[in-house]
């Protein structure tokens, strides 16, 4: 697709009016769920109407098309309504976008996903385990195959730490071992329907933030075709997807959260300056601080993304396997993931005692809460610590 | 005569001395429970057991071990994944640096 257009489509998917009336309900329910802990249904089923749930389908399986660039907007713009609709539509494209660029010659999968269009499914994922905790690139539970299964079954029993909006999902992608006998590291990715698949909470979700994304463990067990398994090693489908894509769309639902709360703090500080007509607000030089901080994270936010798409296709791609892009993809989700709660905490220092208190215009308590889980979805030691050994070899610059 | 067969086999990383060099290194650096005689040229190390963290050792051990650096382009999953494309990088470099 040329880039004159992509100018005239881009706007088509978050300019829809059925995205924007997707993004007023995010807005008005936010609260709610915030507050009960509860799933965004409302924002998810106008999500569904807007067919958003296949914008990152390719055009060839019937689905939009849509790059990540759009689906980074359509995720800031989400988040800085409502933080855990923008994770749900976020990590949902994720995994969409881990099985239409790693599908290979599977018949299956393309059958798939033009099901995910259809019926607008949603797709939640168990990358997490008990005992090997958030590390993305180890499990324990591995499939096997089914005994005297005439159309070579497969099974599989996973016990995992935390599965996002996992009550609310009609379909799951598992990491698991390729064989009871593999090593911890040789995963493949399995798609499972929610209906074929017996699915237990182990507990409940209620957190200080990201209320909204419900994301208790689970223990799950299911039998599926062996087609129902991506044929290529996850390796590759982290290193060039799921990483990237992850951390990509997480910093846009931390910088969606993060202008939320910069918009509050700047609207304070207008009151304030009405009230006070000749006279600057004390509070504006903080939030021209803040501004500064606000337009590092938007630069590094975009850096990230401008880096990805060029390199996402063709022969650049092998480039995402590289050390140097691994540690540049982790620098980015600890940088952003720290630049957020900086952010909301300086637009609580702006507001007092408003912006302390739950409900009002100038609230950023829920913005506040939602921002650290970001220091914590795959935590930033786990990643400083794996960024520490590839620094032993790679030579930053180069 | 044996400096001129050293350089050969610097020089020519497709040869079975260079390979048993570097399965030397592997099986010094890459923390895998086989033993050298099970590690084949075209074994798949990460298959195998080893570790990303493994992985980079093995990578600094390479690069002393022949007194070369490899670029970010080379530092990446699949130029570790068996001796055979580790022989393959090395010798890639070595043309490069000649």
């Amino acid at each position: 697709m040329s880039a004159s257009q992509r100018a005239i489509e881009v706007p088509e998917f978050t300019a829809s009016e059925a995205f924007q009336r997707a993004l007023v309900i995010a807005a008005q329910y936010a609260d709610d769920v915030d507050r009960r802990g509860r799933f965004p249904s409302e924002a998810v089923d106008a999500l569904r109407s807007a067919g958003a749930m296949s914008w990152g389908v390719p055009h060839e399986f019937g689905g939009a098309g849509a790059h990540i660039d759009d689906l980074a907007d359509a995720t800031f713009e989400l988040a800085s309504r409502c933080a855990a609709t923008g994770m749900v539509f976020a990590m949902h494209q994720i995994q969409i976008a881990s099985i239409a660029r790693h599908l290979g010659a599977s018949l299956w999968f393309p059958n798939y996903l033009r099901r995910v269009v259809r019926e607008q499914r949603l797709i939640a994922s168990a990358t997490s385990e008990v005992g090997v905790g958030g590390d993305l690139r180890k499990s324990n539970a591995a499939i096997e195959p089914v005994a005297d299964s005439p159309d070579r079954r497969v099974q599989f029993e996973k016990k995992a730490s935390t599965i996002s909006y996992g009550a609310h999902a009609d379909d799951l992608l598992t990491t698991l071992r390729c064989s009871p006998t593999a090593d911890q590291g040789d995963q493949v990715l399995v798609l499972t329907h929610f209906p074929d698949m017996e699915s237990k909470p182990t507990g409940e979700w209620d957190t200080l933030g990201m209320r909204g994304t419900c994301s208790p463990g689970f223990i799950v067990r299911a039998t599926c075709l062996t087609d129902q398994v991506l044929p290529v090693p996850f390796a590759a489908i982290a290193a060039e997807t799921m990483v990237p894509f992850s951390h990509i769309l997480w910093a846009h639902v931390w910088l969606g959260i993060s202008t939320d709360a910069f918009s509050r703090a700047q609207n304070f500080v207008r009151v304030q300056a009405r009230q006070n007509p000749g006279t600057p607000p004390p509070a504006a030089l903080r939030l021209s601080e803040l501004s500064v901080r606000m337009a590092a994270f938007r630069a590094l936010v975009q850096g990230a993304l401008q880096e990805f798409m060029s390199l996402a296709e063709g022969e650049r791609r092998a480039r995402l396997s590289t050390i140097g892009y691994a540690v540049r993809i982790n620098n980015l989700k600890i940088a952003a993931s720290e630049a957020a709660v900086e952010a909301c905490q300086g637009a609580l220092r702006i507001c007092g005692f408003a912006g302390y208190g739950n409900g009002g215009p100038y609230s950023v308590g829920r913005q506040l809460r939602d921002a650290h889980s970001a220091v914590l979805m795959i935590a930033n030691d786990r990643l400083h610590a794996t960024n520490a050994a590839l620094l032993l070899v790679y030579r930053e610059g180069k | 005569m044996v400096l001129c067969l050293l350089i050969l086999l610097c020089v020519d990383c497709q040869t079975t001395g260079c390979k048993d060099r570097i399965r030397q290194v592997v099986k010094d650096n890459a923390g895998l429970s086989l033993t050298s005689d099970q590690v084949g040229y075209s074994t798949d190390l990460y298959r195998a057991g080893m570790t990303s963290y493994a992985s980079v050792v093995l990578m600094i051990a390479l690069e002393n071990e022949f007194d070369l650096e490899f670029p970010d382009a080379l530092l990446s999953r699949d130029v570790f994944e068996s001796i055979d494309s580790i022989a393959h990088a090395i010798e890639s470099l070595q043309q490069v640096q000649q």
